[in-house]
């Protein structure tokens, strides 16, 4: 990797990392919260579903500046983690959060479709042969969701890799701990002469969105040829 | 092992209310759409809680509303065939075969699967997923599910209504060999008669929501005054045994030493045959005929007379091959003076009785 100097190598293994922890971490929680939505009737559950969609809406750093109120240094939820070791503020585990935060809209979204679009009859089925319901979530509901699941993820990687306004203002843009890509492109632009290496980072940019949604096109195709028969 | 129901709900703008018991064998809930019989079958199931009741399988509780009891669908053990197949669509039909028996409990009594994949004729299907699969091999597919999870009772939700009347002729004659081989209880829902004729050992019969007769296909297709389906579908049900198949391209029928003739039938010689003659297809006379084509003519005695709301009346009848059902106008009823006890012959066209009306 010749062509990326150390800062910009730097700036895109971070913004890897970030991704990839945001959207693992993030998954089990957003599964459980697009099934809640999907079958579930529960008291509160449109004020649920305003608060996941809420990050979509709000300005970027609205949300960035209430993650940093909330998990920041001097926030309750942030000094409570602390005791037990958990750091948010201002380091890369910070960066992810905010990423998962503003991605898990899109997440739960294309999830919540792929399971309201599985019919309850094959569920039912599974019961009567005597699975119980964590046996019929794993061995229906999720093989036939596995298309939207994975789309949400991609999608939700996508938006990690792309987060910028919650991510400054909750982390900073601390190059090796919170300068992630598109915070490196702003501080590249900033500076006289950076053109370059902030173009170099928009193509290494380019290409993950692209490889990202040409890679769960192909695993949500095989999939859907999987279940569709033949 | 038998299976009793008990039940009250409110469904549909009118109150379930209805208990039988279901021995070995078939026992057909017959009724038209919303008499309630899928929400008795969903209850049995598990899938739906009854606001009252009580549902045992050979002395397992599965509900008991009074004392609390509701075990939950998969802790029930019955093999449910539902009207649209249900197929996991992304498992292959030999996954879908196994998919319950992998649930089963380790002491349940199992079904071999080389005995029903042979049954079901479904071996060269085992490979390839249910999109691919035609509707009558979907249902077949369903019934092997139900059968392969070791099942303490058979659930079967109208299995052939979603299927053209060549698919219902293929799959009518699995459950009768289902009746005749498998040891456990089948419930069995159909608004069709000619399935309730084939297959029913037992008959519920259900008109909004309420049980109006049980008993053997022959004594509740035979009363004039239970048609769950109105006057146009009474028909009546004869036991018989095929005496011998003639040359001529017609098969005779021994019904309780009376002869009758049907076009050729596929059994052997000496199998026992149910037939079931629709009322609107049998005439009556006072006097035997003469020089009619009809080739069943049967002496009896009527029984009954029920007259309609409108111009027709259904005439009950006994005969020595069974009691028959025969649907006249009631300007006949009154120029026969058709009235209990009167002699009449009955007349029954070999053609008209249709195919899918006669089974083992």
């Amino acid at each position: 990797m010749d062509w990326l100097g150390a800062e910009e190598w730097q700036a895109v293994a971070l913004s890897l990392r970030v991704s990839l922890w945001a959207t693992a971490a993030s998954l089990p929680l957003g599964l459980f919260t697009a099934y809640a939505l999907a079958r579930w009737e529960f008291p509160g559950k449109q004020i649920v579903n305003g608060l996941v969609h809420l990050p979509l809406i709000l300005p970027p750093v609205v949300t960035g500046y209430l993650l940093l109120l909330t998990f920041g240094p001097q926030g309750p939820a942030g000094r409570l983690l602390a005791e037990v070791g958990v750091v948010f503020g201002f380091r890369w585990t910070g960066a992810a959060l905010a990423a998962a935060v503003m991605a898990f809209p899109l997440m739960v979204r294309a999830m919540r479709l792929s399971i309201e679009a599985v019919d309850p009859k094959l569920e039912a089925a599974g019961a009567t042969l005597g699975a119980s319901p964590p046996w019929v979530f794993a061995t229906v509901t999720l093989p036939l969701v596995a298309p939207g699941v994975l789309a949400g993820a991609v999608l939700a990687f996508a938006k990690a890799m792309g987060e910028f306004g919650a991510t400054i203002t909750f982390v900073s843009n601390i190059p090796g701990e919170t300068r992630t890509i598109p915070s490196a492109i702003y501080a590249f632009l900033q500076v006289p002469g950076g053109e370059g290496a902030a173009l170099r980072l928009v193509a290494v940019s380019v290409a993950v969105a692209m490889g990202a949604l040409l890679l769960s096109e192909w695993l949500a195709r095989r999939v859907a040829r999987r279940v569709g028969g033949a | 092992m038998t299976l009793e129901v008990r039940l009250r709900h409110g469904f549909g703008g009118f109150t379930l209310d209805a208990g039988f018991e279901a021995p070995p064998g078939v026992t057909v809930l017959f009724g038209r759409s919303g008499s309630g019989k899928t929400t008795i079958v969903n209850a049995v199931a598990g899938l739906l809680r009854p606001e009252a009741g009580r549902i045992a399988l050979g002395g397992r509780v599965l509900v008991d509303t009074e004392r609390g009891v509701w075990r939950p669908p998969h802790r029930r053990r019955l093999g449910t065939i539902f009207q649209e197949g249900r197929l996991f669509p992304h498992l292959t039909v030999r996954q879908n075969l196994r998919y319950g028996a992998w649930f089963a409990p380790r002491g349940a009594r199992r079904e071999d699967m080389g005995r029903v994949v042979e049954m079901l004729g479904i071996g060269p299907l085992l490979d390839r997923r249910p999109g691919a699969l035609s509707g009558g091999e979907k249902q077949r597919v369903a019934i092997g599910r139900a059968l392969l999870s070791a099942p303490a009772a058979i659930l079967a939700d109208e299995p052939l209504a979603a299927l053209d009347a060549a698919r219902k002729a293929e799959i009518l004659p699995y459950f009768e060999r289902l009746r005749d081989e498998v040891a456990v209880p089948i419930l069995y829902v159909s608004h069709a008669a000619s399935e309730v004729a084939r297959l029913a050992t037992t008959v519920v019969a259900l008109e909004a929501g309420r049980v109006v007769a049980t008993g053997t296909a022959a004594e509740v297709l035979g009363d004039p005054g239970v048609k769950p389906l109105g006057p146009r579908e009474a028909g009546a049900v004869l036991e018989t045994r095929i005496a011998a198949h003639h040359a001529d391209g017609l098969t005779e029928l021994d019904a309780g030493g009376a002869a009758l003739f049907l076009p050729r039938l596929a059994q052997e010689a000496g199998a026992a045959v149910r037939v079931r003659v629709a009322a609107h297809d049998v005439i009556l006379a006072r006097e035997a005929p003469r020089g009619l084509s009809a080739l069943n003519v049967l002496p009896g005695t009527v029984r009954e007379v029920r007259a309609g709301e409108g111009p027709g009346a259904l005439v009950a009848l006994d005969t020595d091959a069974g009691r028959l059902l025969a649907r006249v106008t009631r300007r006949s009823v009154a120029a026969l003076a058709l009235a209990p006890g009167v002699a009449v012959h009955a007349i029954v066209k070999t053609v008209s009785v249709a195919p899918g009306d006669v089974g083992g």
